[in-house]
Order: structure tokens, then sequence, then C-alpha cells
């Protein structure tokens, strides 16, 4: 039984969608569920993802030049590694525009800190109990997001100093 | 300046001597951010030999030289930076924008990268590239030892809202003090 099919057996309400191609396996999830998802991925015998190697996101407004209709607009992207069973499981979770928030992962795995940083930077979504949410990469009178889709890719800001 | 007026022919010829001077020890601050950074060396390095320009002696404080070389993209996070190393150095004193981005952004049009450094300090060489060869960074050397000799230095930015050339007063509000006491009132 591999780690796709565990996750499916244990929260068959919870899951969206789960695909697989080569081994790469993906499951998307409500946002409800991420915390206890997270949990079993993490202390579950034969799973223990004990790294989480990436967390990003994605915008999918105008995805596929507007021709494909998302009942949501986000999605955040979790890659999860077993160091111990040499396995990799990527979760995705499903997240609305109008509420852009969903659980951190920081009292799981300490590397959620500065990656859900970066996605609230870029995307503007927020994580519930992040000990420390504030910009990574942008200065802090920047607004907006700069990566999400409507944000006009070459938009001056007022700035620090010269308007440019 | 006529010989009818022996003050004047010996001050100007005194600031010709001392451009020319100059224009032969060049103490130069390269301001590395990028990829730039590879051509720089290349020039700097025996097959071109910038030191042949007597421009071969980088100072690695700003306070002890007189060029600054802007060698890469210079994102808006690391700007007051760029203006903060520009104020410390001692006139008088020029700015080479090496590269393409520093010119005007190059292809980084973009929420991060500043569009051109000279809305930010003053600049009087521009060397275009993507990066630019060994050879056209010496031609811009050359150009500019022609303007340290005549003593000729640039005093305006560009400002993009007006999209013309302004006298550098205009943005002197724009330093590191200025961008801590900002986020200091939040």
């Amino acid at each position: 039984m591999n780690a796709l099919e565990k996750v499916q057996e244990k929260f068959s309400d919870e899951i969206i969608e789960t695909h697989a191609f080569r081994g790469d396996e993906t499951v998307v999830i409500r946002p409800a569920a991420l915390l206890s998802v997270a949990q079993f991925l993490k202390d579950t015998p034969g799973l223990d993802f004990n790294y989480l190697m990436d967390l990003t996101a994605v915008d999918y407004l105008f995805y596929a030049g507007g021709r494909v209709q998302k009942d949501f607009r986000f999605e955040v992207v979790y890659h999860f590694m077993s160091l111990k069973n040499n396995i990799r499981l990527r979760l995705k979770v499903a997240v609305d525009e109008k509420n852009p928030e969903v659980e951190t992962l920081t009292g799981l795995w300490a590397s959620a800190n500065w990656y859900e940083r970066e996605v609230w930077d870029m995307y503007g979504i927020r994580f519930k109990g992040h000990p420390n949410l504030k910009r990574i990469l942008m200065y802090e009178e920047f607004v907006g997001h700069p990566l999400r889709k409507d944000y006009p890719f070459n938009k001056r800001q007022p700035l620090i100093g010269p308007l440019n | 300046m006529s010989l009818k007026n022996p003050a004047g022919f010996f001050s100007t010829k005194l600031d010709d001597a001392l451009g020319w001077a100059r224009k032969f020890s060049i103490f130069q601050y390269p301001f590395v951010t990028a990829c730039c950074g590879m051509e720089y060396m290349s020039t700097a390095a025996s097959h071109y030999d910038v030191d042949r320009f007597g421009a071969g002696f980088p100072r690695f404080s700003p306070r002890q030289s007189d060029v600054l070389f802007v060698v890469g993209t210079i994102n808006h996070k690391m700007a007051p930076v760029l203006k903060s190393i520009y104020d410390q150095m001692c006139e008088p004193k020029w700015v080479v924008a090496f590269g393409v981005c520093t010119c005007t952004g190059g292809f980084y049009d973009n929420y991060a990268t500043v569009q051109g450094i000279d809305t930010i300090i003053p600049v009087d060489i521009y060397i275009p590239g993507c990066p630019p060869r060994p050879e056209n960074v010496l031609d811009g050397l050359m150009k500019l030892q022609e303007k340290i000799g005549k003593n000729e230095q640039n005093r305006t930015l560009y400002d993009p809202q007006s999209k013309s050339v302004r006298p550098a007063e205009f943005q002197k509000n724009y330093s590191v003090a200025q961008h801590l006491k900002n986020i200091e009132s939040k």
C-alpha cells in the first residue's frame, strides 16, 4: 500500500482529487483537513514524512487563458519527503479567493516558517497561527502581492525614496 | 582664456593638469550584484588588463574611490544601499552604469527591479550590453577618461514621473536614514 492509498483510505471525505504519474503522487484536499492530514503524514508508521521539502502556491486566475474554470483560485502546494522510507508526496490545498487562509504547518515542520512567509509575500495567502507572518522578500512598504496573476507585471510602486 | 588674464590662464591650465592626472589614476569602487561581474572580472584580468588605463586598482571602500562601477541588476531593496554608497564617496566622483540592467532595468520590467539607476544617482557613462563585452567596457572607460579629463560630471537624474531629466536635488530625501525613518514611523 503506497502513501497515496493510505491517505485516500483515511481521508476519503476530505479529498477533492488525486493523481499519480510514474511515482509522482498528488493529493488535493480541502483546507479544513490540512492539519489532520499533515499530522497523519508525519506520524504514521510506514509514512514518516519528516521533511517538508518545499511549500509554494499557484494562482489559477486566467488559468489556461481562462478556458479552465476552477472552483477555487489558489492552491498551496506542499512537497513532503520521508528520509526513512525514501518516498515523496505532493499535497495541495485548495484555497478560496474570498478568504485566502490556511493553517500554518510551522508547529510540525520548522522549515515551513520562511516558506509560508514567502507565500504570504508573493500571493497574499495568510497562514493562521504563524509566529511571524510578515514579508520576507519585498520591503514592508510594498503594496499588493506581486505573483498574483491580477498584479500588473510592470506596475511601479511609490517607493521608499524615488517614484519608480 | 587669454594671456591678458594670467590668473585665469593659470587656473584653467591647473584644471587641465588635474583632469589629466585624475583620468589616469581611477580608483574605482566595483558595486557588483549580478552576472555582469564576470565581464567586469574579465576586463580587469590580464587578457584585457584594465590597468593599462590606470584603473586597475579597485578600492573596496567608497570613501577612498572616485569612480563607482555599478555592475549588475539593482532591485528596489538594494537601491537605498547603492545610494548610501554613492553618498559616501568624496568629490569629485563619477558613476558608470555597467550593463543594461543598470542603464534601464533591461528585460527585468517587473515589480522588483529599479528601471535604471539614473533614477537614484547621477550616471556619467552608460555601458549597455547583457553583459557588455570587455572591449565595450574599455570603450566606456575611455569615454569616461575623456569626461574626467575635461572635469565634467553629471549632476542630473531621470524622473520617471515627468519622463525628463532633472537636477539631482529633487530626490535628496532619498536616503537610508529616510528609509529607516519611514519604517520606524509605521
